[in-house]
């Protein structure tokens, strides 16, 4: 008994206090979170205890993914990742690609490529708003004026004002800031290729694109893989961007994360930990069947 | 490698001198160098805004002029936007320094013991860890809005080192992890032998030999901490809030929808951190690299 507790204790003693930090704000939290949606705490009287909430179910849920403006803070969501994932994918695949082998000037455009990673969404927003401005002709400035002046009239558009499309402005400025990330990831992968696989393709009479399309290409799936989670779910949390580029509560950019913020701003408990919920279960399809995949490939 | 790849390199003969393309391909060559020049304009032209609008006085606010130079350099923004935001700085300190350091520390000490210590469960305990770093917080914000009025702890800078802490520790504890498992067995082993316990063998034979993760880590949680907007915005108000809150009002600011004054703002927030990469890319590239799950 003693034994077991001598071996046993110090690796716990070391584990525990970060165990029951989690325990309590991650995974606590995200319990008490779920209790709340559940409930009708709608207003502010009702938070701070005046009137105790009264359970009532999935109501807010049912009422949330029924209600138009929720299904478009889903749809801006949708069309937000689409974008965001697909542009981020090709610029950083064709920006690794071409600067995997050595050349001169390489550690310039890398440095260049991925340093807006350095920098808050919320200072890039600052400069993103003012290069998408919606004013148009006479008085343009930002990317609208820039089109002028190159003669690109046409591409003029009021960004993220459009009600429809609107969200995919923000994309733009995302793009900008992690397309250098997603370059480092694939670079990472290239780099990791070991240089006898491409002698011995070289060998067996494989073109440069054969090479690439048969041998090197598949290698990058794992590493493909994990640019399209790591993305993906910043995508689901998409906030800072759209929080500094228009406003929280414009109906044109408005996501799930800036809804949960409005709700909370007005006191309206429920419907914010409701909608945070959503959030949870969209992440958790995606990423637990990829922890468990990660968990059981590190076992083999 | 995979079995097709051995079977290649099995029979491989004796090697030749690697061939040369140039001639060939210069073309390809330049046109890569033209794209590669093109993407780096585009990438850089928000930086081009960024400096030449901080440096614009009110003379240049036409739209004609947006894309052009200052027609008088001033430093008038900078000034303000300097005494603006200097405070919030100077609280994002200390917020990034402490709970950097804090959360650092807490990841060695799980790494080592989940790298090292294999239990009945180990992998659901390091998945269950690993899964804090995907939540999205705004599914623990309402019930931590009532924990925080509930432990006491005042908003802003406190409040603030102490989520950045709690919500550090998944990626802190899988960096040091990754880096643990790359040490080799009998460096640990050694201590073991002299009877040193798990914890002796931490203190004097770990920690010595982790200073390079803890760089990657601390850079890696500088950087996150000194750009959080989240957190920020729900557990600070103006008066106390880090920088990227101060920023922020400062670029919605309703009286003055100065440009100017925001991208100089927008470029001290920006400083600390593109120091970092700048000084220490290295690091920067590492920390974003174990953000990858498989390192």
């Amino acid at each position: 008994m003693l034994n077991k507790l001598r071996r046993v204790g110090p690796p716990l003693l070391m584990l525990a206090p970060s165990l029951i930090l989690l325990g309590v704000f991650v995974y606590g939290l995200i319990a008490a979170n779920f209790t709340t949606s559940l409930t009708d705490n709608h207003t502010a009287a009702q938070a701070t205890g005046q009137q105790p909430a009264v359970l009532v179910w999935f109501t807010n849920y049912v009422d949330l993914l029924a209600s138009e403006d929720f299904q478009h803070s889903l749809m801006n969501l949708v069309l937000y990742t689409v974008v965001f994932l697909v542009g981020t994918m090709v610029m950083g695949f064709l920006w690794a690609w071409m600067l995997e082998k050595p050349m001169k000037g390489e550690g310039l455009f890398r440095s260049v490529y991925l340093f807006p990673m350095a920098v808050s969404f919320v200072a890039s927003g600052v400069v993103w708003r003012w290069l998408l401005n919606s004013n148009q002709d006479e008085q343009a400035s930002g990317l609208n004026r820039l089109f002028q002046i190159v003669g690109l009239d046409a591409l003029q558009n009021n960004w993220w004002n459009n009600v429809t499309f609107g969200i995919i402005a923000i994309a733009i400025p995302a793009i900008w800031q992690l397309s250098g990330y997603v370059m480092a990831l694939f670079l990472a992968g290239f780099r990791g290729i070991p240089e006898e696989l491409r002698e011995a393709a070289r060998m067996d009479g494989a073109s440069e694109w054969k090479l690439y399309r048969h041998v090197l290409f598949p290698q990058l799936s794992p590493v493909a893989l994990s640019a399209l989670i790591i993305i993906g779910h910043m995508s689901l949390k998409a906030f800072d961007l759209i929080m500094s580029i228009s406003k929280p509560a414009n109906y044109q950019t408005k996501v799930p994360a800036v809804d949960m913020f409005v709700f909370k701003s007005s006191f309206d408990y429920a419907n914010a930990a409701a909608v945070g919920s959503i959030l949870l279960i969209i992440v958790a399809i995606v990423i637990v069947p990829y922890l468990v995949r990660t968990n059981r490939e590190e076992k083999r | 490698m995979t079995a097709e790849a051995e079977q290649l390199t099995a029979h491989r003969p004796a090697p030749v001198a690697p061939r040369v393309h140039k001639g060939r391909y210069s073309l390809a060559r330049t046109l890569k160098y033209a794209a590669l020049i093109f993407f780096l304009v585009i990438v850089l032209i928000p930086v081009y805004v960024l400096l030449v609008t901080s440096f614009k006085g009110t003379g240049d606010a036409d739209p004609s002029r947006a894309w052009a130079l200052p027609q008088i350099w001033t430093m008038d923004n900078w000034a303000t936007a300097w005494t603006t935001l200097a405070p919030a700085i100077g609280r994002t300190l200390a917020i990034v320094v402490p709970s950097s350091i804090i959360s650092a520390f807490l990841g060695s000490l799980n790494g080592f013991v989940l790298s090292r210590w294999s239990f009945r469960g180990a992998d659901i305990v390091f998945t269950l860890i690993l899964f804090g770093m995907f939540i999205p917080y705004q599914a623990v914000m309402i019930p931590l809005t009532q924990l925080v009025l509930d432990i006491g702890i005042p908003t802003g800078v406190p409040t603030l080192i102490m989520l950045h802490v709690v919500y550090g520790i998944p990626i802190t504890t899988l960096i040091f992890r990754n880096y643990y498992q790359t040490v080799p067995h009998e460096l640990i082993e050694a201590g073991r032998v002299d009877g040193a316990g798990m914890l002796r063998t931490y203190w004097s034979i770990v920690l010595p030999i982790s200073i390079p993760s803890f760089v990657v880590v601390l850079i890696w949680q500088f950087t996150s901490a000194w750009n959080d907007f989240l957190f920020a915005v729900f557990f600070s108000s103006s008066q106390n809030g880090p920088v990227t809150v101060a920023l922020n009002n400062l670029a919605n600011g309703a009286l003055l929808q100065n440009y100017g004054v925001s991208m100089a703002g927008a470029l001290f927030a920006s400083l600390p951190t593109l120091l970092v990469y700048i000084i220490l890319g290295k690091y920067f590239v590492g920390g974003l690299m174990s953000g990858s799950v498989k390192g």
